[in-house]
C-alpha cells in the first residue's frame, strides 16, 4: 500500500509546460525561414498568413463541413477495421489450425500498398463514405488484428483452468477473462489503428472525392493557395492528435488495473 | 480420524492415465487407489515430475483420464463439478479484479445462485485481509494473494478442498503461518481437503494421512496415517515422533 502513496509526480509536470515554449519557439523559426529565404506566400505563406486564412476558412463553415467529413471516413473506417479484425484475430487466436491457413495470406495482402488498390476501390465503391471507410478499415486492419492474437496468446493458462473448475460457460470466460485480458494490448493496437485511420481517409480523398481535408488540400494546391493546404494538414495533425488522446484517456478510465504507480497517482489526483 | 463410520468422499480406482505427445505416449500414473473420506486432510507428496499435480488436476476435472474409476460423492467424475474449490500454486488471481471482486468470481459465475454460499466479506475476515478490499492484486504480497485464493475458493463452500502447491511460491517464513492459517480454517468448517506438496515437513505438519507417489509412472509407494495429536504445534515439528515419520517418508520418496 504505501508503494502506491509514493509521491512521484514531480518531473511529468515538467514536461506539459515544455509544449507551449516549443510551440512558440517553431513559429519563431518559421517567420525566420520565411524571412531568410524572402519566399512568395504560395511557396511558404507566415504563419500569420496560416492563421487568417484559418479564421477564414472557419467563418465561412467550410473547414468545419471538411474536417467532420473527414473525421467521420476515420472512425467509420476504425471502427469497421476494429470490429473485423479483432474478430478475425479471436477466431485465430483460438485455432493454430486456422491461423496456420490463413497467416500467409494475411501477411502477403500486407505487402499491397493501400494506395496502390485505393484507385480500384474508388471505381468500386464510388467517390463517396464508402469508399473511403474501406480505405481506413484495411489501414486499420493488420495492428488490430496481431494485438488482437497477441492479447488473447498471452492470457495465462492457469486463468483458464480457474474458470473451468468453476464451470464458466463459453461467454463468460470471452467477457470475464479474455476480453479484459487482451484490452491492454488491444488498446495499443487501436492507437496505432486510430492515426494510421487519418492517413487512411486522406489517401482516399486524393484519389477521388469531393470533400474532406485531404480533398481540401488538392483545392489549395491547385489554387495556389498554399495557407489552405498548410490549415488543412494542420487540421489532420490535431484529429490524430485528439483521437489518439482520446483513446489514451478511455484506456487510462478502463484499465486503471494496468498502469504504472505513477500514473495512477495522476489519476487519482 | 473418524474412520468406523465414514464414508468415502472420494474414491479412486485403478487411475492410470498416459499424455500423447508426438508418437510415444508418456506413461503419467499407473493404478492409482485410495479413498478419502469426509473432512479428512490427505497431503499428496512426492518427487518432482511424479504427476502429483496431473492427478490433482484429474479429481478436479480439468484433465482426462485414460483407465479408471473416480467417484466424488457416490458420482463417477467427469469434468468439473460445483462443490469442489480449487487453490493453485500461483495465486491466479485476475489483475483487473480488486480483493473483494476476485472473491466474489465464482458466485458472479454461478449468477448468484449458489444455495449456501458464504458472504465475501465474512470470508476476508477470516483470512485476515480486513482493509484490503479494494485494493488491486498488484498491491498484495504473495503470502496476502495467496490468502485472497484461498478466501475465493471457500466462497462457494465447497466440500472439498483441493491445493495444489499452495504456498510453493512463498519464502519460507510465510509458508509456515499460511500452514497455520490453513489448518485454523479447516478446524472451523471441516472442509475434505487434498494437497499436493513436494514438502515433507509441511505434509506432516498439515495432514491427516500423507500419499507418496513413486516416480513416473506413479503409483502410491506409502499410504502414511499421520498420528501426531491435534491441534497441531509449531514445535511439533522438532519431536522425536515427527522425524521418524519424516525418516519414513523421506525413504518413501527414494
Amino acid at each position: 500500500m504505501d508503494r502506491v502513496k509514493k509521491n512521484m509526480n514531480g518531473s511529468r509536470k515538467n514536461h506539459w509546460s515544455l509544449i507551449p515554449i516549443t510551440g512558440i519557439l517553431s513559429i519563431l523559426i518559421w517567420y525566420f525561414v520565411v524571412w531568410l529565404g524572402d519566399f512568395q506566400a504560395f511557396i511558404l505563406p507566415t504563419p500569420q498568413l496560416v492563421w487568417l486564412r484559418f479564421i477564414r476558412s472557419l467563418d465561412d463553415g467550410s473547414l468545419l463541413r471538411h474536417f467532420s467529413v473527414t473525421l467521420g471516413e476515420v472512425m467509420g473506417g476504425l471502427a469497421v477495421g476494429v470490429f473485423t479484425a479483432s474478430s478475425l484475430g479471436y477466431l485465430l487466436a483460438r485455432s493454430r489450425k486456422l491461423e496456420r491457413i490463413m497467416s500467409p495470406y494475411i501477411v502477403a495482402s500486407q505487402s499491397v500498398p493501400v494506395v496502390a488498390i485505393a484507385p480500384l476501390l474508388i471505381i468500386w465503391f464510388g467517390p463517396g463514405l464508402t469508399s473511403k471507410v474501406i480505405i481506413c478499415s484495411l489501414i486499420v486492419f493488420f495492428p488490430i488484428l496481431i494485438n488482437t492474437i497477441i492479447g488473447l496468446r498471452s492470457v495465462p493458462e492457469d486463468l483458464y483452468d480457474l474458470m473451468r473448475s468453476l464451470q464458466a460457460n463459453r461467454w463468460q470466460i470471452f467477457s470475464l477473462l479474455e476480453v479484459p485480458a487482451a484490452l491492454p494490448v488491444l488498446f495499443g493496437g487501436l492507437r496505432i489503428g486510430a492515426t494510421l485511420s487519418v492517413i487512411g481517409a486522406v489517401v482516399g480523398e486524393f484519389v477521388g472525392a469531393d470533400r474532406g481535408l485531404g480533398f481540401l488540400i488538392n483545392v489549395g494546391r491547385g489554387q495556389y493557395d498554399t495557407s489552405l493546404v498548410f490549415v488543412a494538414v494542420f487540421s489532420l495533425v490535431f484529429m490524430a492528435l485528439a483521437l489518439y488522446g482520446s483513446i489514451t484517456l478511455i484506456e487510462n478510465k478502463l484499465l486503471k488495473w494496468n498502469m504504472r504507480p505513477e500514473q495512477r497517482i495522476l489519476n487519482d489526483t | 480420524m473418524n474412520a468406523v463410520t465414514a464414508e468415502p468422499i472420494l474414491k479412486v480406482k485403478d487411475l492410470s492415465t498416459t499424455f500423447q505427445n508426438d508418437k510415444a505416449g508418456l506413461h503419467v500414473l499407473d493404478q492409482i487407489n485410495f479413498k478419502v473420506i469426509e473432512s479428512e486432510f490427505v497431503c499428496i507428496l512426492g518427487p518432482s515430475g511424479s504427476g502429483k499435480s496431473t492427478l490433482l488436476r484429474i479429481i478436479a476435472g480439468l484433465l482426462p483420464y485414460s483407465q479408471g474409476e473416480i467417484e466424488l460423492d457416490g458420482e463417477i467424475l467427469n469434468g468439473p463439478r460445483p462443490g469442489v474449490g480449487m487453490i493453485f500454486q500461483n495465486s491466479n488471481l485476475m489483475p483487473w479484479r480488486t480483493v473483494i471482486e476476485n472473491i466474489q468470481l465464482p458466485i458472479s459465475l454461478q449468477n448468484g445462485n449458489i444455495l449456501d454460499a458464504d458472504s465475501p466479506q465474512k470470508l476476508i475476515d477470516l483470512v485476515g485481509l480486513q482493509g484490503f478490499e479494494d485494493v488491486l492484486p498488484r498491491d498484495l504480497s504473495g503470502g496476502m494473494a495467496q490468502r485472497v485464493a484461498i478466501a475465493r475458493a471457500l466462497v462457494q463452500n465447497p466440500d472439498l478442498l483441493l491445493l495444489d502447491e499452495p504456498f510453493g511460491a512463498l519464502d519460507a517464513i510465510t509458508r509456515e503461518r499460511m500452514g497455520e492459517e490453513l489448518l485454523r480454517i479447516w478446524n472451523a468448517d471441516q472442509k475434505t481437503v487434498i494437497m499436493v506438496t513436494h514438502n515433507i515437513s509441511e505434509a506432516l505438519y498439515l495432514a491427516d494421512r500423507v500419499l507418496v507417489l513413486s516416480d513416473r509412472p506413479a503409483n502410491i509407494s506409502l499410504d502414511l496415517e499421520v498420528t501426531l495429536s491435534r491441534p497441531r504445534k509449531e514445535e511439533m515439528r522438532y519431536t522425536k515422533e515427527f522425524g521418524q515419520f519424516a525418516k519414513q517418508l523421506r525413504a518413501a520418496i527414494g
